[in-house]
């Protein structure tokens, strides 16, 4: 049953809600313990939320089930960006966007697994004492990351589900692709980040991943607009322009020929021109990277053991004791995060580094925008390789794993909407394809790919 | 430019972590590797404003106006070591 439906059924008494979530819980214990998804599953939050739904069905989403990544706040459910530093946080309050989803009816099942704090392409960088998320349709493959969890309980629930997700550099798309379904990241300031645990402030972006591509729209719906706790959050009219001029941008076809045969039979029914975005290829990966860790290292050092999460007592004097939390709490990749990200905004590196990053990603906005005026949307394969093993991953190091990243990380550094769906499967593993908007011009995508896919 | 063991040791007591020496010996061609991807980057001469959004955001400001917000006992619910409505940290002077 498609998310319209649902609702309808709900509203009208056809679907007893409560009975529905209860089903809807069963099935998430049990593809959890065969996949990883969940990092905690909140049974009383969401049989609360349903009998309320129940006694009173109206919202947009009434009794829709809705998961949400581990890095955004639910009221008294643990909340730790699946990082052993923040186990046992239980926010006090509920991000903005929850708020909206159950303002609207939508359920809470439960929190999904990501890498930690978001830092990684394929969810195997979780805290020590979480567990990788699998691939939905091939259990020895990566699900994708950062918002592993999110894509692959979308992709494995046989009843209704939307995942609420976050991308800094790719965290929607990739999994999304690796797990065939449809992610949506909005306009960068179009969905408030208000009680997000950041990664990179000016790069995080929360969106949508589901297998109904109306279900996702109609939650990207609900979420948007303007909110006066987040600083960066835009009060912007989104203007429709329909999308009828598509490029396909040429070097991102540089791929596993796997990947390339399956988006290229795809693109077989569409009309486009070939661009190519010379900078954002040369450029994108470094400038992402650098402002990225920059802005994660300079985030991350609030978390000491004070206040909330891992709380050692306090046998030491401050700069020992919150050194010793930090490094016996965060996970390798984070570490390194953290050591490129404070290099790179040290004093005699900044310019160097940091500032040079900023001004490349200027000059990479205005190649986007230059494109916008002549198309309205750009296409490229949104991975450059099939779901890989996770045996393999194992022998990657880390710059080959920054480097998966290289199609998504561009669109991100500009903060431009874009939806990866799936284009088809390569021996049963799905293969996304992705595509990209103008600044607000969210919706428009929706359409877009409705109209052509 | 490369990171040896010295300045690694020197970003990690400013990033409050402790490594390794496994994790020293580990990151360190790890690190140097992407760094000297980075240096990419020097090839880009052009001298424009940095972008530290990807939009463009204006300051916001509100009134001065006490707003509900949480109580002492919610934002100390999270918190083990706590005395009298406070926060308990660690000793800043000798």
């Amino acid at each position: 049953m498609n998310v319209h439906d649902y609702v309808e059924n709900v509203k009208s008494g056809n679907i007893d809600v409560v009975e529905y979530i209860e089903n809807v819980l069963e099935e998430a214990e049990r593809i959890n313990s065969a996949y990883n998804y969940y990092t905690t599953i909140c049974s009383d939050l969401a049989i609360g939320l349903a009998k309320m739904v129940k006694n009173n069905p109206k919202g947009k989403l009434a009794g829709v089930p809705v998961s949400v990544k581990d890095c955004i706040c639910v009221k008294g459910v643990e909340t730790t960006s699946s990082s052993d530093i923040l186990k046992g946080y239980k926010p006090v309050f509920h991000a903005t966007v929850v708020q909206k989803l159950i303002n609207e009816g939508a359920i809470i099942i439960g929190k999904t697994v990501q890498d930690e704090f978001g830092f990684g392409s394929f969810s195997v960088n979780v805290g020590k004492s979480f567990k990788v998320p699998l691939n939905p349709v091939d259990p020895l493959r990566s699900c994708g990351g950062s918002s592993g969890g999110a894509a692959g309980v979308a992709a494995k629930s046989n009843l209704v589900h939307l995942s609420l997700a976050e991308s800094t550099g790719g965290s929607i798309a990739c999994p999304s692709s690796f797990c065939g379904v449809n992610g949506f990241t909005p306009t960068y300031g179009n969905v408030s980040r208000y009680g997000l645990i950041d990664y990179g402030s000016s790069l995080d972006k929360i969106g949508v991943i589901g297998k109904d591509l109306n279900g996702v729209e109609l939650m990207f719906d609900v979420i948007k607009g303007h909110d006066a706790n987040d600083s960066t959050s835009i009060e912007h009219i989104n203007e429709k322009k329909e999308i009828t001029k598509v490029a396909v941008i040429k070097s991102a076809f540089d791929v596993d020929d796997k990947v390339k045969s399956i988006v290229e039979k795809k693109l077989s029914d569409i009309e486009y021109d070939e661009i190519e975005l010379p900078l954002t290829k040369k450029y994108s990966l470094s400038s992402y990277s650098i402002i990225a860790m920059a802005e994660a290292s300079t985030n991350l050092a609030k978390f000491c053991g004070m206040r909330y999460g891992a709380q050692p007592d306090i046998t030491m004097p401050y700069n020992e004791q919150f050194t010793k939390v930090r490094s016996n709490n965060l996970g390798k990749e984070t570490k390194r995060r953290i050591i490129i990200g404070t290099f790179a905004r040290m004093s005699g590196y900044r310019d160097a580094y940091y500032i040079k990053a900023l001004k490349v990603r200027q000059a990479i906005i205005n190649e986007y925008k230059k494109t916008f005026k002549t198309y309205d949307a750009l296409i490229s394969p949104t991975m450059p390789i099939l779901p890989p093993l996770l045996k393999n991953i194992e022998n990657l190091n880390p710059l080959d794993i920054y480097k998966m990243d290289q199609l998504t990380v561009g669109v991100n550094l500009a903060g431009l909407p874009h939806l990866s769906s799936n284009a088809g499967y390569f021996e049963g593993l799905p293969v996304g394809m992705m595509v990209v908007g103008n600044h607000f011009n969210d919706n428009a995508i929706f359409d877009y790919v409705r109209k052509t896919w | 430019m490369k990171i040896d063991k010295n300045v690694m040791q020197k970003i990690a007591k400013n990033a409050r972590l402790e490594l390794t020496e496994e994790e020293v010996n580990e990151f360190l061609p790890q690190l140097n590797d992407v760094l000297e991807y980075f240096s990419i980057l020097n090839e880009f001469k052009e001298d424009i404003e940095p972008a530290f959004h990807p939009i463009s955001i204006k300051n916001v400001y509100r009134g001065d106006i006490v707003e509900p917000s949480l109580s002492p006992s919610e934002a100390l619910s999270n918190a083990k070591n706590k005395k009298d409505n406070y926060f308990k940290g660690p000793k800043v002077l000798k």
